[in-house]
C-alpha cells in the first residue's frame, strides 16, 4: 500500500466539494456520527438528500459564505491506497492556495462542468498544473446528468481539453464523464453512461503509477541538522541528519560537499536510527562521513560525479502570494528546503497571463496571484536542479524579513 | 514493489521525521506538549528516531489538568525517564488558584477549556517558541484546515485566514517577538494509521486503550468513567462494564467504549469496523457546538 497525494481543482460550482463528499462516502470512509452532523445541516430538508459538499466545508466563515476560504486536506483509504486530498478553492483571489496544494500532489483532477465546457478557469488550473509539474491530469467531466449523459457534449469538451493540454505540455490526461451528485462513475460504473467503457473515477486513483514518478537517478541530499550525543560512549558520533531529495546513496560513495566543494566518502548510513547499506528517496536519514568536515545546515551532499547546479544568479518563475506587491530590488529571504540565504529581486523579464499563458510586460510592481519570470541573485551560491527535472530540489520560497510571511513560490529555471 | 519504495507508513514516519528536524534547527525553544495519549505517544517514538542516536533535543511538556487517568501519568513518567527526557509538568489546578478562575460546572466538569491558560503561561515561563503537538488533520473539520507550521499571535490565536503558504516541503518557522509556532508532525496521519505503526513498531501503550473492567455511567448513550470528578445524582446508575478507550484525555471529557479488545489486533479490528468517528465517539466537550474546534484554536488551543 502506498501513498497518492491529489488535488482537486475546479470552478466555485463546478461541484468540487460534492465530489470529494461522493468519495469519501462512496469508499465508505464517512462515519455515522458524521453523517448525523452532515444531515443536520443539510439546508435542503424537503428532498431528503443530504449535502455532501458540507463534509469539506470546514470553517464556519466558510459556511456562511458558501465558498472555500483555504486549503483543506482530506484523507480516506482503500485496500490499495492511501489518499492525501487537497482539496483547493477554486476562485480567483485564492490562486495562491492551489499552488499551495499542488506542490505537493502527484496527480490533479480539474473539473469541467458539461454545460461550461472548458471555461477561463479550467485553463488557468490546468496552466498551475503544469507550471507545478504535476505528474498526472484526470479531467473529470462532471454534471453529465444535467446534459442527459450526452456522449456529444463529452466528446467536445475532450477535444477542446486536448487543444489546451497540447499547449501546456500535459502528458498524463484521462477523461472521465462523472455525475458526482449523483455517483455516476465515482466509485462504481455509471448505469447512464453505457457509451463510456473507460474506468470510474476511483479505479483511476488507484492504479495510476506514482512509484515512477519519483527520481532515483540524481542523488540529492540536504543536511537538516547535525547530531552529536557526545556522550562518553558516541563521543566522537557526528551524523548529517536530512531527507533524501532524490535517488539513492550508499555507503562507501565518494560525495562532494556543496556549495564548499570538498570531497569526501559515505561510511555510514542510518534510518531512523538503524544502519543500513542505502538510502533512498523520500528517506529521512542520518549520514556519517570520512573526515571531519565544516558542514552545516542547508549543505548538500551529492555524488561527486552527479552534480547540480551551484549559482548565484538564477532565472526563476516566481509566483507571488502576499497582499503586499513585489517591488524589484527587495531584498528577501530565500529557503530552499533548509537552505535560508538573503536574496534579491533584480530583473522581472515579463509577466506569465495565467489564463493564456501570453508574456505580457510588467509595469510596476507583482501583485498577488501573479506569476513572472524573474531573475535573483542570492547572497552566496545556491545548490539546485532545474524545477523540471527535480522538483523538490529546484524549488523554493521567498520570505518577507520584517512580516516573515510566506511571499512567494520560486521555481528554478 | 521495488527494494525503492516506501509504504504508506515509511511515507509517513519519513515526513514526520523531517519535519522533527526542521524543528529543532529552526527554534531555540522547542517543546514537546505530552498528553499521554497514543498520538502524543507516537509522537515521542517519532522524535527519538529522529535524533536517534542522540536524545530528543527537547523537553517534553505536560499540561495537567488534575482530571487525568492515572495510567497515563504513570506511562508518561516511566516514559520520560526511559527516554531520558526533561519532563515539565504545570498543573491547571495551579492556574486555576493563581488566577481565580472559575471551573465549569456541571455534571462533567471539563477542564478541557482552562488548560488554554496554563498551556498559554508555560509558554510564557520557558519563552517556547514552538510547542510541537500530536494534532491530525483528519480528526476534525477546523484541523483539516491549519498549516503543519502554524503561527500564533502572542495570544496563542490562529488565524485561519491568515496562514502562511505551506509549499512543497519547506517549512517556514521565521516568527516575530511574542508569536510562536504550533507544530504538527503528523497531520497527515489518520487514526488507523497510528494505530498500524504502534503494532509494526510495537510501541507499548498505557493499559487503558485494552479492555479492562471498569465503573461507568451511561450518560446520552456515551460511557463515562465514575471517577471524583463527576458529580452524580439519583438518576445515574453506575454500572460495571468491560470497556477500552480510543482516545485518552481527561477523565470527565473522554468516553469509553464497550469492547473486549485486549490486544493491538483486536483493537485494531474493531476501528476497522468501527462506523463512528473517534471525536464523535469519545469527546464529550466537541458536541457542544458545532463550530467548537474553530472556536477553541482561535483562543489558542493546540
Amino acid at each position: 500500500m502506498d501513498i497518492l497525494r491529489f488535488i482537486t481543482a475546479g470552478s466555485v460550482d463546478d461541484g468540487k466539494s460534492t465530489l470529494i463528499g461522493r468519495l469519501l462516502y462512496d469508499s465508505k470512509n464517512i462515519l455515522i456520527d458524521q453523517l448525523e452532523q452532515l444531515e443536520k445541516q443539510t439546508k435542503n430538508k424537503e428532498t431528503g438528500t443530504i449535502d455532501l459538499a458540507l463534509l469539506t466545508d470546514g470553517l464556519r466563515a466558510e459556511r456562511e459564505q458558501g465558498i472555500t476560504i483555504d486549503v483543506a486536506y482530506r484523507y480516506f483509504s482503500t485496500p490499495k491506497r492511501k489518499f492525501i486530498i487537497a482539496d483547493a478553492p477554486g476562485h480567483v483571489q485564492y490562486t495562491r492556495n492551489m499552488i499551495t496544494g499542488a506542490s505537493n500532489a502527484g496527480l490533479i483532477i480539474v473539473l469541467v462542468d458539461a454545460r461550461q465546457g472548458v471555461v477561463e478557469q479550467t485553463r488557468r488550473h490546468s496552466i498551475i498544473a503544469s507550471l507545478l509539474k504535476i505528474p498526472h491530469v484526470i479531467v473529470a467531466i462532471n454534471k453529465m446528468d444535467l446534459v442527459e449523459y450526452d456522449q456529444e457534449v463529452y466528446n467536445k469538451i475532450v477535444l477542446d481539453y486536448t487543444e489546451v493540454a497540447k499547449q501546456l505540455g500535459l502528458a498524463n490526461v484521462t477523461y472521465v464523464p462523472i455525475s458526482a451528485l449523483l455517483g455516476d462513475n465515482i466509485v462504481d460504473a455509471s448505469t447512464n453512461i453505457k457509451w463510456y467503457d473507460g474506468k470510474c473515477l476511483l479505479n483511476y486513483l488507484e492504479e495510476v503509477p506514482v512509484d515512477s514518478d519519483a527520481n532515483l537517478t540524481d542523488p540529492r541530499f540536504q543536511v537538516q541538522c547535525i547530531i552529536r550525543p557526545q556522550t562518553e560512549l558516541l563521543h566522537d558520533y557526528r551524523g548529517y541528519a536530512g531527507k533524501v531529495i532524490s535517488g539513492i546513496y550508499k555507503t562507501g560513495d565518494k560525495v562532494t560537499i556543496l556549495p564548499v566543494g570538498i570531497e569526501t566518502t559515505i561510511t555510514k548510513l542510518e534510518v531512523a536510527g538503524r544502519a543500513v547499506e542505502e538510502i533512498f528517496a523520500p528517506q529521512s536519514a542520518t549520514i556519517s562521513l570520512d573526515n571531519d568536515i565544516d558542514i552545516s545546515r542547508g549543505d548538500s551532499i551529492v555524488l561527486s560525479n552527479n552534480l547540480p547546479k551551484i549559482n548565484n544568479e538564477i532565472e526563476v518563475l516566481l509566483c507571488w502570494m502576499d497582499e503586499k506587491n513585489l517591488i524589484p530590488g527587495n531584498k528577501y529571504y530565500i529557503q530552499q528546503n533548509s537552505r535560508l540565504i538573503r536574496a534579491v529581486v533584480k530583473d522581472i523579464a515579463y509577466k506569465l497571463d495565467v489564463n493564456s499563458l501570453q508574456h505580457q510586460p510588467v509595469e510596476g510592481h507583482v501583485k498577488l496571484n501573479e506569476v513572472v519570470k524573474a531573475t535573483i541573485k542570492t547572497a552566496s551560491p545556491l545548490v539546485y536542479d532545474q524545477y523540471s527535472t527535480i522538483r523538490a530540489n529546484g524549488s523554493a520560497i521567498l520570505i518577507d524579513e520584517t512580516s516573515n510571511s510566506t511571499v512567494a513560490a520560486v521555481l528554478f529555471q | 514493489m521495488s527494494k525503492y519504495q516506501l509504504n504508506y507508513l515509511a511515507q509517513l514516519e519519513a515526513e514526520s521525521i523531517h519535519i522533527f528536524r526542521e524543528i529543532a534547527a529552526q527554534f531555540e525553544q522547542p517543546a514537546l506538549l505530552f498528553s499521554g495519549g497514543k498520538d502524543s505517544i507516537t509522537l515521542v517514538h517519532l522524535a527519538v528516531k529522529a535524533f536517534a542516536p542522540g536524545k530528543i533535543p527537547f523537553p517534553l511538556v505536560h499540561i495537567d489538568t488534575g482530571h487525568n487517568f492515572q495510567e497515563a501519568l504513570d506511562y508518561r513518567d516511566a516514559m520520560a525517564k526511559n527516554i531520558g527526557a526533561n519532563l515539565i509538568i504545570r498543573k491547571v489546578e495551579d492556574t486555576i488558584k493563581a488566577k481565580k478562575l472559575t471551573e465549569p460546572k456541571g455534571k462533567f466538569p471539563s477542564r478541557n477549556w482552562l488548560q488554554t491558560y496554563t498551556l498559554l503561561d508555560t509558554i510564557e515561563e520557558f519563552k517556547f517558541d514552538a510547542c510541537i503537538g500530536g494534532a491530525r488533520r483528519d480528526e476534525e473539520k477546523a484541523r483539516a484546515k491549519e498549516r503543519i507550521f502554524s503561527v500564533r499571535d502572542d495570544f496563542g490565536q490562529w488565524n485561519p485566514k491568515l496562514q502562511r503558504p505551506e509549499l512543497w516541503n519547506i517549512y517556514n518557522g521565521r516568527i516575530n517577538k511574542g508569536e510562536n509556532v504550533r507544530v504538527f508532525p503528523i497531520s497527515n496521519w489518520t487514526e488507523l494509521d497510528i494505530w498500524n505503526y504502534i503494532q509494526q513498531e510495537n510501541i507499548q501503550l498505557p493499559s487503558i486503550y485494552f479492555a479492562h473492567e471498569r465503573e461507568v455511567i451511561l450518560h446520552e448513550g456515551q460511557l463515562v468513567a465514575n471517577s471524583p470528578y463527576v458529580s452524580l445524582d439519583e438518576s445515574d446508575l453506575v454500572i460495571k462494564k468491560q470497556v477500552r478507550y480510543r482516545t485518552v484525555g481527561d477523565m470527565t471529557c473522554t468516553a469509553a467504549v464497550e469492547s473486549t479488545a485486549s490486544s493491538l489486533v483486536e483493537v485494531i479490528q474493531e476501528i476497522t469496523a468501527a462506523k463512528i468517528s473517534e471525536r464523535g465517539e469519545t469527546r464529550i466537550d466537541d458536541k457542544v457546538t458545532e463550530a467548537a474546534m474553530e472556536d477553541r484554536k482561535k483562543n489558542g488551543y493546540f
